[in-house]
């Protein structure tokens, strides 16, 4: 069973489409990259998902029923793209105040933001204030935050911007950790990098649509283009054939992109014929962010305003 | 419900143990008071002393003119003139001429610079009384017998006391102490609808800035955040008055425990016997905080008290709405707070300004009508009370004023809420006037 579906989901502004006919479902314990360009709609479909917005039309789902926003919340925990705290109160208080908003009792609080201060060596930051840290500090206590009260469905908006490579790969591992424990996570990012590395399925809307959809792998060989990069201890005599064409060369080697009705083996006995040594044969798979730009590429930067007919 | 009760706690907190709390809570009264005494202090003090010299040719005001060492001296000299009084020191010269017709000549008050208006009465009084007293004379009326006779006010031969007959009841009435206690209160509930007002506006200006409203509306629903904000700082400014009554409270009894016992005593007799108090017995300041005490205890304190609270909770939540809603529209521009609060600071000062002259009239038509509709209410009808109830201010008055203010909240804060859960998510643009009515007439 699904612990997210989110079915023909629609939010439309006075001059935008900002979501238009989105589905997805997020199975338990994923976690699930939501891609997309500047203004894709990306926000504003979390915001639904967290029950600051109602959608103008579509269903959400949460474990199985209905999304009730005033009990849900508390299941959920979000960390929106623009961070904010409290600049002038204590640390720990602050905390504790958040995770009681979301239904955690006053003692139950305390202990959890002890628990999550140790475990990110923060202990001495209870009774300082938010003016007091860095940006990289407030980002690490802003994650400690979202997740304080073991919510089931976490939503984190750029999680790793502005944190150094230690705090990142800090975060990074408690992610794998809470999706272990059962969490579910979406990771709404454009940092194609770091989907590739973390997420097991995506989403990538453009223009408030949903354009590709499915995990990392599948999707990587759904827009793949039978690129192959062959090296050789010997140069071939000849490279070309009918079975493919060279796209790039390199030092003792070549990048071809085989033929349709043509497969790798074709290939390979082209040059075993011509008694070139093979050192190495291996599939180039596009790269996320080579997907992203085809995807994208094409539709203008900025989303332009379009009047609204519906 | 139970996470309003967190955002009260958390907003009340936060504040009452924040040291400016502290600081102005002790701060503020010995602020106001030295403001009053400053006041009292310039009025008094602020006069010129000017030394004028008196050209009387017509030698009808000879020595009859006199001088008042706080404002004007006169120094008669007939060889002062137009053009050499600056030289000889003076600030003007006064230049009576020859006595034709005395009635009809021009008397001439020449000065380099404009003589203060104090100055120039006080030297028109002093011509007049001379002169007043030069056609007694001519008439041979003894001056000074007239003037007895003039300044006898009706006290001196009679009591005077004014009553309110209400239900059968008479009770002495006090003018001064009704609008002392009702400029006083509507005063009070004037600043602190300001100030409290005002910081309702900036906290959630800090939360929209601060970019803490997305984190928090997850979590709560904005017109829960926005309820928990106004009730908390309602509390805090509660709290701050319960101070001001206990620091009174202590100041008043200290001051009873540093008087001697027996003097005690003649102040509880002078404030029983008032009427007939006799001040060459016990003693002018004894006899004075007799009176003060006689006086004060003709007010309905637990009456005041009550509306006075109920008026600044009732004006405080109306007003705090509409500025929450306007601090969940602007984004960090201070100027555009300024300009978006103006419709709601306009009708505050508005009916401050009303009560400066309704309070003269506690019962006029204005008065009436102004402390019933629920934007000058609390101001104006916290200044009525003390002048009674139900003798001045009738019970069906009390009630309609409560009523439509209570209303008055409601209607504001599901208002402001719209404008509010809309206006705080939105970054960029400044709302225009019709968009958030757009906002606030939506449905759901």
């Amino acid at each position: 069973m699904n612990v997210l579906e989110v079915k023909n989901l629609r939010k439309y502004f006075a001059t935008q489409k900002a979501v238009d006919d989105v589905s997805f479902g997020l199975q338990k314990g994923s976690i699930f990259g939501l891609l997309g360009p500047n203004g894709a709609g990306k926000t504003t479909l979390i915001r639904m998902i967290t029950g600051i917005f109602y959608p103008d039309e579509g269903e959400i789902f949460f474990e199985g029923k209905k999304f009730d926003p005033t009990n849900d919340a508390m299941k959920i925990g979000y960390m929106p793209e623009e961070r904010g705290l409290y600049k002038k109160m204590k640390i720990g208080e602050q905390a504790v105040f958040l995770s009681r908003l979301k239904g955690l009792t006053k003692d139950q609080a305390i202990k959890n933001v002890k628990e999550w201060f140790i475990k990110f060596e923060m202990q001495s930051w209870w009774n300082k204030k938010i003016e007091d840290l860095s940006k990289g500090m407030g980002q690490k206590l802003q994650f400690v935050i979202t997740v304080l009260h073991e919510p089931k469905l976490i939503i984190l908006d750029e999680p790793f911007s502005g944190l150094d490579p230690v705090n990142a790969n800090l975060i990074k591992d408690e992610i794998y950790n809470l999706a272990q424990k059962g969490a579910t996570i979406i990771f709404s990012t454009h940092r194609m990098e770091q989907v590739e590395e973390i997420c097991d399925h995506i989403i990538l809307v453009n223009k408030g649509r949903k354009i590709v959809d499915g995990s990392v792998a599948g999707i990587k060989q759904q827009f793949k283009e039978n690129l192959f990069e062959i090296s050789f201890d010997k140069s071939p005599d000849t490279e070309s054939s009918h079975a493919f064409e060279v796209i790039g060369k390199k030092e003792n080697g070549l990048i071809v992109k085989i033929k349709d009705g043509y497969t790798s083996n074709n290939v390979l006995q082209f040059f075993i014929q011509q008694n070139s040594g093979i050192v190495s044969f291996s599939e180039l798979l596009p790269s996320l962010n080579d997907i992203f730009i085809k995807v994208v590429e094409g539709t203008p930067l900025a989303r332009q305003f379009q009047p609204v007919t519906a | 419900m139970n996470k309003i009760l967190i955002i009260f706690q958390k907003e009340y907190l936060t504040r009452v143990r924040n040291k400016t709390f502290i600081i102005s809570t002790f701060l503020l009264p010995i602020i106001i008071a030295l403001f009053i005494v400053a006041i009292v202090y310039f009025s008094v003090h602020n006069s010129e002393k000017n030394t004028i010299a008196v050209n009387d040719a017509s030698g009808a005001f000879l020595n009859s003119l006199k001088s008042d060492s706080s404002q004007v001296t006169f120094v008669y000299d007939n060889d002062i003139t137009a053009n050499n009084f600056s030289q000889k020191g003076y600030a003007g010269v006064l230049i009576i001429p020859k006595q034709g017709n005395i009635l009809k000549d021009t008397i001439r008050l020449i000065s380099e610079k404009q003589l203060g208006i104090t100055n120039e009465e006080y030297i028109k009084g002093q011509l007049g009384s001379a002169l007043q007293k030069k056609l007694f004379s001519e008439k041979k009326f003894d001056k000074n017998a007239v003037d007895s006779i003039l300044a006898t006010s009706v006290t001196d031969v009679y009591e005077f006391s004014a009553f309110q007959q209400k239900e059968g009841k008479m009770q002495q009435s006090n003018f001064w102490l009704a609008y002392g206690i009702g400029f006083t209160s509507g005063m009070i509930i004037y600043i602190t609808m300001m100030i409290y007002g005002m910081m309702v506006m900036r906290g959630v200006m800090e939360e929209k800035t601060n970019r803490i409203a997305e984190v928090m509306v997850s979590s709560v629903k904005p017109f829960q955040m926005m309820m928990g904000k106004i009730t908390g700082i309602a509390a805090v400014g509660l709290t701050q008055f319960l101070m001001w009554i206990v620091l009174i409270i202590v100041l008043s009894s200290l001051t009873t425990a540093f008087l001697p016992h027996d003097t005690l005593q003649q102040v509880q007799h002078a404030s029983q016997n008032m009427p007939n108090a006799n001040s060459a017995q016990s003693g002018e300041a004894i006899s004075k905080i007799g009176e003060i005490k006689h006086a004060l205890s003709g007010a309905n304190w637990i009456l005041i008290a009550f509306c006075f609270v109920f008026y600044f909770t009732g004006g405080y939540l109306f007003y705090s709405s509409l500025f929450a809603a306007v601090g969940s529209v602007v984004n960090e521009d201070a100027q555009e707070a300024q300009s978006l609060s103006l419709p709601l600071t306009m009708p505050i000062v508005l009916s401050f300004v009303i009560m400066t002259t309704s309070i003269y009239a506690p019962s006029s038509n204005l008065s009436v009508w102004a402390s019933i509709i629920p934007f000058s209410s609390p101001i104006i009808m916290m200044s009525r009370i003390p002048f009674g109830v139900p003798g001045t201010v009738p019970w069906w008055q009390l009630g309609l004023s409560m009523t439509l203010l209570v209303a008055g909240f409601l209607f504001t804060s599901w208002l402001a809420a719209k404008i509010y859960r809309t206006g705080i998510l939105l970054y960029g643009k400044k709302p225009t006037w019709r968009e958030m009515l757009k906002w606030a007439l939506r449905k759901g």
